[in-house]
């Protein structure tokens, strides 16, 4: 029966799952979190038993809604609801009526109208997803909101830390640059901190806000004394597009102070691992020889971000109905 | 002539001081006296269990007419003024195009006229166009009728213009409104700068944006001996700046509006626009400093602020939707529940901050139930339970933070001019 053989497998396990929308990690609890982990890696293995096609979405419809640049999550995105055999349907500000001055909420209403299942959100507003929740059916996932939640890039970073330390629970983690505007710090926080890590936030006073404190982390402005002490580093873009000018005096000054080269990965801990949620911006938050070095998980993350985001389509979208 | 009894209320005139149940009685468009009186009534209403208080003023609010109608227009938001129990207003000049030359505030006269409902004092921008470069006729402002001047929510940044506009004010005795920000400090600011907009990934307002202006100004106001009105205090940090300029003796006033007084930064969680206001919604420690301001008589005035905004405006993205709030429909209520029943404010001490007080501000004769006076007069029911519901304001616009609360009083009755109005 070739047809059968040719058909995709369906993904078997059932994760226990009630949410309609991925808005923030910050709303979840830490079973939740675990549940995508673990369905992550059920993915990951059965893919090596199986192939890469899944035919949990089949029949669904997937629509990218990125209103801010991206290559590597709406590719991933992308990827991940294909390979799920969802249809997928991409969708580009630039080229909409969003130009013709529809508000964004009536552009996505009229996106909904066609038949979607699944919206994934990319806004440089905090909160357009959550509006976007309010005022439609389809469930949302939010892949980052302005400076407030990127809830997949947090996922996949655990997610690799995981993979590489076999553990959350009793890491020191850091979080290196500029956490004002990063929406990958903050759900990088509340994720990490749910599953028992210690996370040290450390950048320019410019850059790191001083309520941060109050969700339970350190903050440093001294890069060389928190090396020794990580046992991950997650190096954060200097978010450009999000910034006012003047939160420091040069680039070169920056790179100094809080860039990672040689010299200072020679006092970390000798399994020190280097993250960085891309695109990086070369010689600032990181030199190459570093982002190349043996410390790096840079590649691993994206090839882990598709594993992430399969899960979290399947969880919200690819559950065989509960009975 | 008509004759109207107003019997048995609790009649609360704090411009003389009076608390007692009582009649009141108004002869044609003048009020006639409190106590018995020799005529015959013609009309009589029973107040048992009311509170009969002159009309109540509120010196903060955006009509948005002319050029902003889709927001609110003159005959609309004075409607919403009197179902909330207001019969005179003040409005400001942030109209397009401003309120900042004589046949402007004339127009806004014409218009309250036809609307034919609460009265209107319009406020005269304090610069032309509220560009902040140069003062506005200001002379030619009083000539058609404006009663104070102000650039609204565009804060005047050169200290050397506010200074001209404070001493400039001085010869015609009206006091120069501030809306106390440094623009710079707030500059793409979405809410109140702390632990909720850090979480939420907003840029934040801090309480010093406030304060550094509310400082300077009231510096300039001893330079210049003008009189200055800081409108919607938001912070401790400027209720204690406003104690030390009163303490000595210069000639500063200032207000505070309701939303101030019970709602903090956290009510942004949800996203939702109906919060998002300027100065920005703080936090318990602020609103603590503003009640204590409140109760020392720091703070002279409560103003709704009213900013009404069309919901297409409102129905977006957090940081792109403009700021505002609308509030002479709940001005009243929303008093009742967060400054009479903790017992805060005593009714007579509320009603001064609403008539008294800003009739003085403002130097309109109204806010009193002298005899003579023009016979503008508010009956509140102070018990009656009801849920704010914006579909069923009067005003054009629905963006108020309160939809769904439950609250307590309500303006029963309004009399404007002697006419009892429904």
């Amino acid at each position: 029966m070739p047809l059968e053989a040719d058909a995709p497998e369906r993904f078997p396990e059932h994760f226990p799952w009630t949410r309609r929308h991925l808005l923030g990690l910050e709303d979840l609890g830490k079973g939740e979190i675990l549940v995508i982990l673990d369905a992550a890696e059920t993915l990951i293995e059965s893919s090596e038993r199986r192939g890469k096609k899944r035919s949990n979405l089949s029949g669904k419809v997937v629509v990218n809604l990125f209103f801010e640049p991206s290559t590597r999550t709406r590719t991933s995105f992308g990827l991940a609801a294909r390979r799920l055999c969802a249809d997928v349907l991409d969708f580009t500000p630039s080229s909409s009526s969003l130009s013709k001055g529809e508000t964004f909420i009536d552009t996505a209403k009229n996106i909904e109208a066609m038949g979607i299942d699944l919206m994934v959100v990319r806004h440089a507003s905090s909160g357009a997803p959550h509006l976007l929740a309010d005022h439609l059916q389809c469930g949302v996932i939010n892949a980052g909101d302005g400076a407030h939640e990127h809830p997949t890039q947090g996922l996949l970073d655990i997610f690799t830390i995981r993979q590489r330390k076999g553990r959350i629970q009793g890491l020191t983690v850091g979080l290196v640059g500029d956490i004002a505007h990063s929406r990958v710090a903050r759900s990088n926080i509340h994720g990490l901190l749910k599953l028992g890590a210690k996370v040290i936030v450390c950048g320019p006073p410019t850059l790191v806000p001083r309520a941060i404190m109050e969700l339970g982390v350190e903050v440093s402005h001294n890069l060389d004394e928190i090396m020794p002490r990580c046992d991950v580093i997650n190096m954060l873009r200097i978010q450009f597009e999000r910034q006012r000018n003047g939160l420091f005096p040069s680039i070169q000054e920056y790179a100094r102070l809080f860039g990672m080269d040689a010299s200072r990965l020679a006092n970390a801990k000798s399994d020190l691992l280097l993250l960085a949620p891309g695109p990086i911006n070369r010689g600032v938050e990181i030199t190459p020889e570093v982002a190349d070095g043996p410390h790096s998980a840079i590649l691993q993350q994206v090839t882990n971000g598709l594993a992430i985001r399969m899960a979290v389509l399947y969880l919200l979208c690819g559950q065989p109905p509960q009975v | 002539m008509n004759v109207l009894r107003i019997a048995n209320g609790r009649i609360i005139d704090p411009s003389q001081d009076i608390d007692r149940v009582a009649e009141l009685w108004v002869q044609g468009e003048r009020i006639l006296g409190i106590g018995p009186q020799s005529l015959a009534a013609t009309q009589t209403l029973d107040a048992t269990g009311m509170i009969v208080a002159p009309g109540l003023i509120d010196m903060h609010v955006q009509l948005c007419e002319p050029g902003r109608e889709e927001d609110e227009t003159i005959a609309s938001g004075t409607a919403a003024a009197l179902a909330g129990g207001i019969t005179s207003l003040a409005c400001m000049p942030n109209t397009e195009p401003a309120i900042d030359n004589q046949a402007a505030a004339e127009f806004v006269y014409l218009q309250a006229e036809r609307a034919g409902s609460a009265n209107v004092f319009p406020v005269g921008a304090v610069t032309k166009g509220r560009r902040g470069a140069e003062l506005a006729e200001i002379g030619g402002l009083i000539e058609g009728g404006a009663v104070a001047f102000t650039d609204a929510d565009a804060p005047v940044v050169s200290a050397e213009i506010m200074r001209r506009a404070l001493e400039y004010c001085r010869m015609f005795d009206k006091p120069v409104l501030t809306h106390p920000e440094d623009p710079e400090l707030t500059r793409g600011g979405v809410m109140h700068e702390g632990f909720e907009s850090m979480r939420l990934g907003l840029r934040g307002m801090p309480p010093e944006a406030e304060e550094v202006m509310i400082h300077r100004d009231i510096e300039l106001a001893r330079l210049t001996g003008g009189r200055l009105h800081i409108l919607n205090v938001s912070t401790g940090g400027g209720v204690e700046l406003i104690r030390r300029a009163k303490e000595r003796g210069l000639r500063v006033t200032a207000e505070v509006s309701p939303h101030h007084l019970c709602l903090t930064d956290q009510a942004l969680q949800g996203f939702d626009s109906n919060f998002k206001v300027n100065p920005p919604l703080r936090t318990k420690v602020e609103i603590n400093a503003l009640i204590e301001g409140l109760k020392d008589g720091i703070l002279d005035v409560i103003a709704s602020g009213h900013a009404p905004l069309a919901s297409e405006k409102k129905t977006r993205e957090l940081d792109l939707a403009p700021f505002g709030i609308v509030g002479l429909e709940t001005l009243l209520p929303i008093c009742v529940v967060t400054l009479i029943e903790p017992g805060h404010l005593t009714w007579p001490q509320l009603l001064q901050k609403l008539t008294v007080n800003p009739a003085r501000i403002l130097g309109i004769d109204r806010g009193t139930l002298r005899p003579g006076a023009d016979a503008d007069i508010t009956i509140i029911d102070p018990k009656t339970e009801w849920t704010i519901d914006p579909k069923r304001f009067h005003s054009k616009s629905r963006n108020s933070p309160f939809a769904g609360m439950k609250v307590r009083g309500r303006a029963q009755t309004v009399i404007v001019g002697g006419v009892v109005r429904d």
